[in-house]
């Protein structure tokens, strides 16, 4: 667990990050949205020292990180950014290897771990290990990237606008893969994002900076629903709170028992694109099925509308 | 890579059309070689037509007139290559030939030299070489290659004999033992005042990019110290050096003095500062600020980032540095003569003094020489680093 306590950090009169306090829960995600300028990186930069607050302090798991050698406490946190940052004299193997040669692994661990990640971001070992960063796709960059901050199994992994390199198509499948790492590996994740999608696609929970404050930090669907600053409803933009409400919650969660004549849907949609599905089918209602195809139940499109309600 | 695509001019090579008519009116106006009675008076000219047998001759023109057919009609660079490196060599040859046929068996007063339209032909089929060569793209472990082959060959004609009537290899015979002393000095001068500065200028570069405030101050006074005509700083040398050796008379047991090798040693140190500084600066300003803030974020310490990200992403633009101090320094070292700092000026000084052209010579092309090969074997070396993606 992550508690950041009454973190501040000035640079002469200005204050970028301002009297934030806020608690990561373990092996989640929390997503941190802003503008630029919000002071989003500064608050990320603080939990591995690489910006030093000016007050308040950060604890992980109990302990004070102000009282540990940064760069100790930093090959303990994975650290992944915009840009990736791979060394482009490095090979991939090399690159990914970084964090567990420092920690003094032997070849053989590193080799092993290095080709446990490459399978695991679908990077088969054989083709890409010796490459350099610069044979590689923007995509590929960054599930490289990825993989060297995961190498030495960190419990917590900062990530600084991991995605915002990528066009929109690859940038939702890395998203996706992200989602599927951390349930794999379990990690505590703290990303931090301009793109509000983002943020509440990943986010189990989301933090909303402006001007160095957090504004406010929930579930998503309570940031719709209850939003306790004018700027947050300004951010999250007010011609689509219900269908945001909607993409929140996914058709299996939203069966209702018994089947009806309409189309089929799968279980993991969002009811925003089973609404989506019905309106252009022209149908009133949808079977939803699993990932083996089995019958789950029914989403009515009156009880689609009803999730999507203010106060729901 | 065959030069087809090369652009043409009324169906000539351009080049090979500038060499042809520069050869040609050196030939036509300039001796081929000179005869002299002793080292130091004027050479007369002498035709090659007097000097060697007829045959001899003939077969010297048939080979110029081939050569040249080939430089303005020739389009595959291999060829070029190879008959402007068989013009040199028949170059070369002729001249040892005439010279052999010019002094009595046994004279060691009478002296031949090249002349001048011996010169602008080396120079021209030299040109032609390097463009054949260039046409060729070489990578840079063929070009060290070939500057091994050149240098290589070029030392096997001269310990042949063959050229040993030649002016400049009298010279280099009476004083060959002082030439394999003063090339040495000159190479460990350039070199050791290479390695003080990259000692100090790396850090220093370092310091200058961790800290803005000192760039300024740091290259602006080196850059001082750069505009400082190389006799001048010597002489300003002079006074400190001396006046230093006088205090500590330790320092003037280990050479230091106002004269000799230890002022030449100290401005060429001075001036290999600023291209070594400002190379490392800006080498270090090109890494990408993404890859040392990931290498902090991963946990590396300051050392760890300087040794394993950015000095070896700095590294191509750092060897640039190196090459310039290295070439600048070597034609420096020439001027150190001028205070006693030895090398392969003394040569040159000694023959100005002496009106003895051949001496000069004998200072001056392996100076060039040297020069030369630096410059290819470390232009080879930051190609070879470059190539390390960065």
């Amino acid at each position: 667990m992550i508690a950041i306590e009454r973190l501040c950090k000035r640079y002469g009169d200005a204050a970028a990050v301002d009297d934030v306090s806020m608690v990561v829960e373990p092996h989640t995600i929390t997503t941190v949205v802003g503008t630029s300028g919000s002071g989003k990186s500064t608050l990320l930069r603080m939990i591995n020292r690489l910006v030093e607050p000016t007050s308040g302090r950060v604890l992980i798991d109990g302990a004070d990180i102000a009282l540990e050698s940064p760069h100790l406490l930093r090959r303990r946190i994975g650290y992944a950014i915009q840009g990736l940052g791979l060394f482009p004299h490095r090979t991939v193997a090399e690159n990914i290897a970084t964090v567990p040669r420092l920690l003094g692994w032997d070849r053989a661990r590193v080799r092993a771990r290095v080709d446990e990640l490459l399978a695991v971001f679908q990077l088969p070992p054989a083709g890409y290990a010796g490459k350099y960063p610069h044979e590689l796709s923007g995509g590929e960059q960054q599930r490289v990237g990825v993989a060297r901050a995961l190498a030495a199994g960190p419990n917590l992994l900062l990530m600084d606008e991991p995605f915002g390199a990528l066009d929109p198509i690859i940038r939702g499948k890395a998203q996706d893969d992200l989602l599927e790492i951390q349930r794999r590996f379990g990690t505590t994740i703290v990303l931090v994002t301009h793109d509000i999608d983002e943020a509440f696609k990943l986010g189990y929970r989301v933090g909303v900076m402006s001007h160095g404050r957090l504004l406010q930090h929930d579930r998503p669907a309570r940031l719709i629903t209850h939003p306790a600053d004018p700027h947050v409803s300004q951010l999250l933009g007010a011609g689509d709170r219900s269908l945001r409400l909607l993409s929140l919650i996914t058709a299996g969660e939203a069966a209702a028992p018994g089947s009806v004549d309409g189309p089929v849907v799968a279980a993991p949609l969002s009811l925003r694109e089973v609404l989506d599905e019905l309106v252009w089918r022209g149908a009133t209602a949808a079977n939803v099925v699993d990932d083996a195809g089995l019958p789950v139940g029914q989403v009515s499109l009156a009880a689609i509308l009803a999730r999507g309600r203010a106060a729901a | 890579m065959s030069a087809g695509g090369h652009r043409r001019w009324f169906g000539l090579d351009p080049l090979g059309a500038l060499l042809c008519v520069a050869g040609g009116l050196a030939l036509a106006w300039l001796p081929f070689v000179l005869f002299k009675a002793n080292r130091i008076v004027p050479g007369e000219p002498r035709a090659l037509s007097e000097v060697l047998p007829a045959g001899m001759a003939f077969a010297f023109y048939a080979m110029v007139a081939l050569v040249a057919l080939v430089a303005l009609r020739g389009s595959n660079a291999w060829v070029r290559l190879f008959i402007a490196v068989i013009g040199i060599a028949v170059a070369a040859i002729t001249v040892a030939a005439a010279a052999s046929a010019l002094t009595p068996i046994g004279d060691r007063v009478v002296r031949v030299a090249p002349g001048g339209a011996f010169w602008v032909l080396i120079v021209g089929l030299g040109l032609l070489a390097a463009d054949a060569l260039a046409r060729l793209r070489p990578g840079p472990l063929a070009r060290v290659a070939c500057l091994v082959a050149v240098m290589g060959a070029i030392g096997a004609a001269l310990a042949s004999g063959h050229f040993d009537d030649l002016s400049i290899m009298r010279e280099y015979a009476t004083h060959a033992t002082r030439f394999t002393h003063e090339t040495r000095r000159h190479v460990s001068l350039a070199l050791g005042s290479l390695a003080a500065a990259v000692a100090v200028g790396l850090p220093l570069g370092i310091a200058c990019h961790r800290v803005p405030r000192l760039q300024a101050g740091v290259l602006g006074a080196l850059n001082v110290v750069q505009t400082i005509p190389s006799i001048a700083l010597f002489g300003i040398l002079m006074a400190p050096l001396a006046a230093l050796a006088a205090a500590w008379p330790a320092l003037a047991a280990i050479g230091v003095s106002g004269i000799g090798a230890a002022p030449a040693a100290v401005a060429l140190f001075l001036y290999s500062l600023l291209p070594i500084v400002a190379n490392t600066v800006v080498g270090l300003a090109r890494v990408s600020p993404a890859a040392v803030d990931a290498a902090r974020g991963m946990g590396l310490t300051g050392s760890g980032v300087l040794r394993e990200v950015e000095l070896p992403l700095a590294l191509p633009t750092l060897l640039a540095g190196i090459r310039i101090v290295l070439v600048q320094n070597i034609g420096l070292v020439t001027i150190a003569a001028l205070i006693g700092g030895g090398g392969l000026g003394a040569f040159v000084f000694q023959g100005i003094g002496q009106t003895a052209i051949d001496l000069v010579l004998l200072g001056a092309l392996p100076t060039v020489m040297l020069a030369f090969a630096a410059a290819v074997v470390l232009d080879a070396t930051v190609e070879l680093a470059r190539r390390v993606p960065a």
